[in-house]
């Protein structure tokens, strides 16, 4: 059936509530009980398809599939604890559920309607078991517009999508707006782009707009390449069609016809759901031509990656999408003058385009009520490392990192102390403790030199060295620099040689001025986002950890015990069992010792290979460093701090 | 017919009379099987082209599919060699120091052939500082190759991978496109050895 109008949209919905409205906590008596799986990629990889297979086998054996529905879902974003199962009515939440767990819940959930208590959330700190997603403090301390439908819908029904509202926001604008209305709508709501450079949406839209060169096109970066980061993944895997629709929006404001998703080829679930959403909008009229009876006609294509990072920055994801090599070229034109086949070019990325149906629906005074007076609305952060709850959290701009981190995020896993988060991947900078407490927007981030980024946030502790994580990062921006420009091809190879020698205990005190004065020039003289913003975690590292690069350069020593050139392994003589498992496992013949004697590591003779320590059983090696290093004992602040006691202090 | 001559051969080979004739026999042995491999690689290439021909018909009117085409020779060839790379850009029109250049340019594409299983280890941030680099060396360790090399017997190649997204597993292994979660370096000795006793058992298989 081909929507033409409102009403068409209406029927779609009225068919499809139901089921949404169960999700959504209403007991309305439909006599059915839905199962929902979540089939984003952490939660597929482990299994997740196997149980819904097993699901329906199980339901299929016990005669159930008349009153019970397995349905796919997007992320919930508890990506660590998963595969998550949700059971409605009643919002009961099971996580880790393993493919042999399933017999257990049908008998117990559906058959005798009693709760398999072992698979209940368990709150570490808290100790006691809850039922219902809205308990568990993960999801209750978040703010979720953007993933509103991520967990809710079924991400390959199209009606689901129209049930939540969705396609009404198209259809309002098609049918009654004018492009400069709904432009102005966006620019007041104050929404910045999500890609990273935080430039004003509705400012970029009207650039676009009033080009008179035609034909023009829209494009959605959908190439999230920073490591750490899967909130545009979880987007598009969740929630396809909120893309699809702000596109199909965009493309009416600027008089575009055609679009572009450039979508990473390591994403295949994510690709795989594009691909349905596309061909389920089409079958339904909503792309295509003459959307809602009008003479706009609109038509989105996907474009591939390749596995190059620099094609996230948009002149070379540009050349991407042309089959050229992607490699940027300077600015201006921007490509919202010359972009596509020298055509004006919209290009915004994935979660920006997430926000735009929520705010023509609720109104730009609504979204203008979260975050910060420079930054509004929520952003999506992708939660990784050292870190109890890893996963995909949605909070108002403004929240500080002690919330994010030590509240939502559960505190430093192992026991150990906070030292560091890297936000913005590699072109981002490292935030050390005393800056927890910082409401985070663009502008703060900058200041204290870092980025927003796409919203990757990385939890470091004191297990990890900072000049080892400046030297993976500066390995991975050498390694993706295009080559094109001098300053970042040949520069950060410098600066990676220096970093390199630091670590392998070769430094000179020299080396950090060079490393300084070498960063500043690349960050002046590269061509693109990648040259410029590379050197920035170095310049952050040096900034609030200068005293870990003294103790590498000076003391020949890594106060982490990360970096392999500087450590010392011995055996602890108290736990050591003399089994000579070590001694065996040693490549090099280090180690020296007989049964029921004392065990010792020739440090003349060791590569520090760290066999040794993988075969202990008792883990009675040590990597002590060369010498005690004079560290900050303040640095850094116990992980747990986030109890439910020390909450209302956050 | 090579099957019966193996047997003979067997047999006649515990029998020290027959030196001569065995190594004899060993020769056309290896001819046989010489020509029927080459036949073999001669029938696939060919569907493997026809296969590329249609792709490059399917793609080639619209401008700017390159990638979307090497993509797809990439799934059939396994890796673009410079035949290949030179067969597109011939049927394409583009020069082909275009079509190396797009190549080299992007990272999942590969010039060289790949073995049979690709164990590819995230080096993305979370993982890297989950102990990606650990793993990465035992593999090293244990399957004497270095990284972006393919053991003699092609059976497995050993790459690095950007982030897949799936952090809240790390640290990521990717064993083709299967992703393993949580890896800890005593566990690779045990992935390593299900893969090749897998490989064995499909041998056993023919």
């Amino acid at each position: 059936m081909k929507i033409q109008n409102i009403e068409d949209l209406l029927a779609v919905k009225e068919k499809h509530y139901p089921v949404i409205k169960q999700r959504l906590g209403h007991r309305n008596g439909l006599g059915l009980t839905q199962i929902m799986v979540c089939s984003g990629t952490a939660c597929t990889s482990s299994e997740s398809q196997v149980i819904r297979e097993k699901l329906e086998q199980e339901l299929d054996r016990r005669g159930l599939k008349e009153n019970v529905r397995v349905f796919k879902t997007g992320c919930f974003g508890f990506c660590q604890r998963g595969p998550i199962v949700m059971v409605h009515p009643g919002e009961i939440f099971y996580y880790q559920v393993k493919p042999e767990d399933i017999k257990e819940l049908v008998e117990t959930h559906l058959v005798k309607g009693q709760l398999v208590e072992r698979l209940l959330f368990q709150d570490e700190n808290a100790g006691k078991r809850t039922t219902g997603i809205d308990d568990i403090h993960f999801f209750k301390a978040q703010k979720r517009i953007v993933l509103r439908n991520c967990g809710v819908i079924n991400p390959e029904e199209i009606g689901e999508y129209i049930a939540r509202d969705g396609y009404f926001a198209l259809a309002n604008v098609i049918l009654n707006k004018q492009p400069d209305e709904v432009i102005d709508i966006i620019s007041k709501s104050g929404l910045r782009g999500r890609g990273g450079a935080g430039f004003p949406t509705g400012k970029k839209w009207e650039i676009t707009a009033a080009q008179k060169d035609t034909p023009k096109y829209v494009v959605c970066n959908a190439d999230e390449g920073d490591p750490g980061a899967f909130m545009d993944r979880s987007i598009l895997e969740g929630d396809p069609h909120s893309v699809l629709e702000a596109m199909a929006i965009a493309a009416y404001c600027i008089g575009a016809n055609q679009g572009y998703i450039y979508v990473r080829a390591e994403y295949p679930v994510a690709v795989e759901r594009l691909e349905i959403a596309i061909e389920q909008a089409r079958k339904a009229g909503l792309l295509g031509k003459g959307l809602f009876g009008s003479a706009f006609d609109f038509n989105i294509e996907l474009c591939f990656g390749a596995g190059a990072f620099v094609c996230g920055e948009e002149t070379a994801l540009l050349q991407s999408i042309m089959g050229q090599r992607g490699e940027p070229r300077p600015r201006p034109p921007y490509p919202a003058e010359e972009g596509l086949w020298g055509k004006p070019t919209l290009i915004n990325n994935v979660e920006t385009y997430a926000n735009i149906p929520v705010i023509l629906r609720e109104g730009w005074e609504w979204y203008q009520g979260y975050g910060t007076a420079t930054s509004k609305g929520t952003k999506v952060f992708s939660l990784t490392g050292k870190i109890r709850n890893t996963g995909l959290i949605e909070v108002p701009m403004g929240t500080s990192l002690r919330t994010i981190i030590f509240d939502i995020g559960g505190g430093i896993t192992g026991g150990r102390r906070f030292k560091a988060v890297q936000t913005g991947g590699p072109s981002g900078g490292c935030i050390p403790e005393q800056f927890l407490d910082l409401p985070i927007d663009y502008e703060n981030l900058k200041e204290i030199g870092s980025i927003m980024g796409s919203g990757g946030m990385i939890v470091m502790s004191e297990d990890n060295c900072m000049v080892d994580l400046a030297r993976f990062y500066l390995e991975f921006a050498q390694d993706e620099s295009c080559g094109r420009c001098t300053p970042c091809r040949i520069g950060t190879k410098r600066l990676l040689e220096i970093l390199k020698r630091i670590t392998e205990g070769q430094g000179k005190m020299e080396d950090l001025r060079i490393l300084e004065e070498l960063s500043f020039d690349i960050r002046d003289a590269s061509l693109c986002g990648l040259g410029q913003t590379a050197p920035n975690p170095v310049l952050s590292t040096l900034r609030y950890f200068r005293g870990e690069y003294i103790a590498h350069v000076r003391d020949k020593t890594c106060p982490a015990g990360v970096c392999k050139a500087l450590l010392n392994l011995r055996i602890d003589e108290e736990k050591c069992m003399a089994c000579g498992l070590c001694a065996r496992a040693c490549p090099a013949g280090a180690i020296t010792g007989a049964p029921r004697q004392q065990y010792r590591i020739d440090p003349e003779k060791c590569i520090r290979c760290s066999a040794c320590i993988a075969r202990c059983p008792k883990n009675a090696i040590l990597k002590g460093n060369g010498r005690e290093a004079a560290i900050d004992g303040n640095a850094g602040i116990f992980a747990g701090s986030g109890g439910p006691e020390d909450r209302a202090t956050l | 017919m090579i099957c019966g001559l193996r047997q003979k051969k067997r047999r006649e080979s515990s029998d020290k009379g027959y030196v001569n004739k065995e190594v004899d026999e060993d020769r056309i042995i290896a001819g046989i099987e010489k020509l029927e491999a080459w036949e073999e690689i001669d029938n696939e290439q060919e569907r493997n082209y026809k296969n590329l021909d249609r792709v490059i018909e399917q793609y080639s009117k619209k401008p700017g599919q390159l990638i979307r085409i090497l993509h797809k020779a990439q799934d059939i060839f396994g890796y673009l060699s410079e035949e290949v790379q030179g067969y597109i850009a011939e049927k394409t029109g583009i020069p082909v120091s275009e079509v190396n250049g797009v190549v080299t340019f992007y990272s999942l594409f590969s010039t060289r052939p790949k073995g049979k299983y690709i164990f590819r280890i995230c080096m993305g941030t979370a993982c890297y500082i989950k102990g990606a680099q650990g793993i990465m060396n035992t593999f090293k360790e244990h399957l004497k190759i270095d990284e972006g090399e393919t053991t003699r017997d092609k059976l497995f190649t050993l790459k690095t991978a950007r982030c897949v997204g799936a952090c809240g597993l790390a640290p990521v292994l990717l064993v083709n496109e299967e992703v393993h979660g949580e890896t800890e370096a005593k566990d690779i000795v045990r992935i390593i050895q299900k893969y090749r006793k897998g490989e064995k058992i499909e041998n056993t298989k023919h």
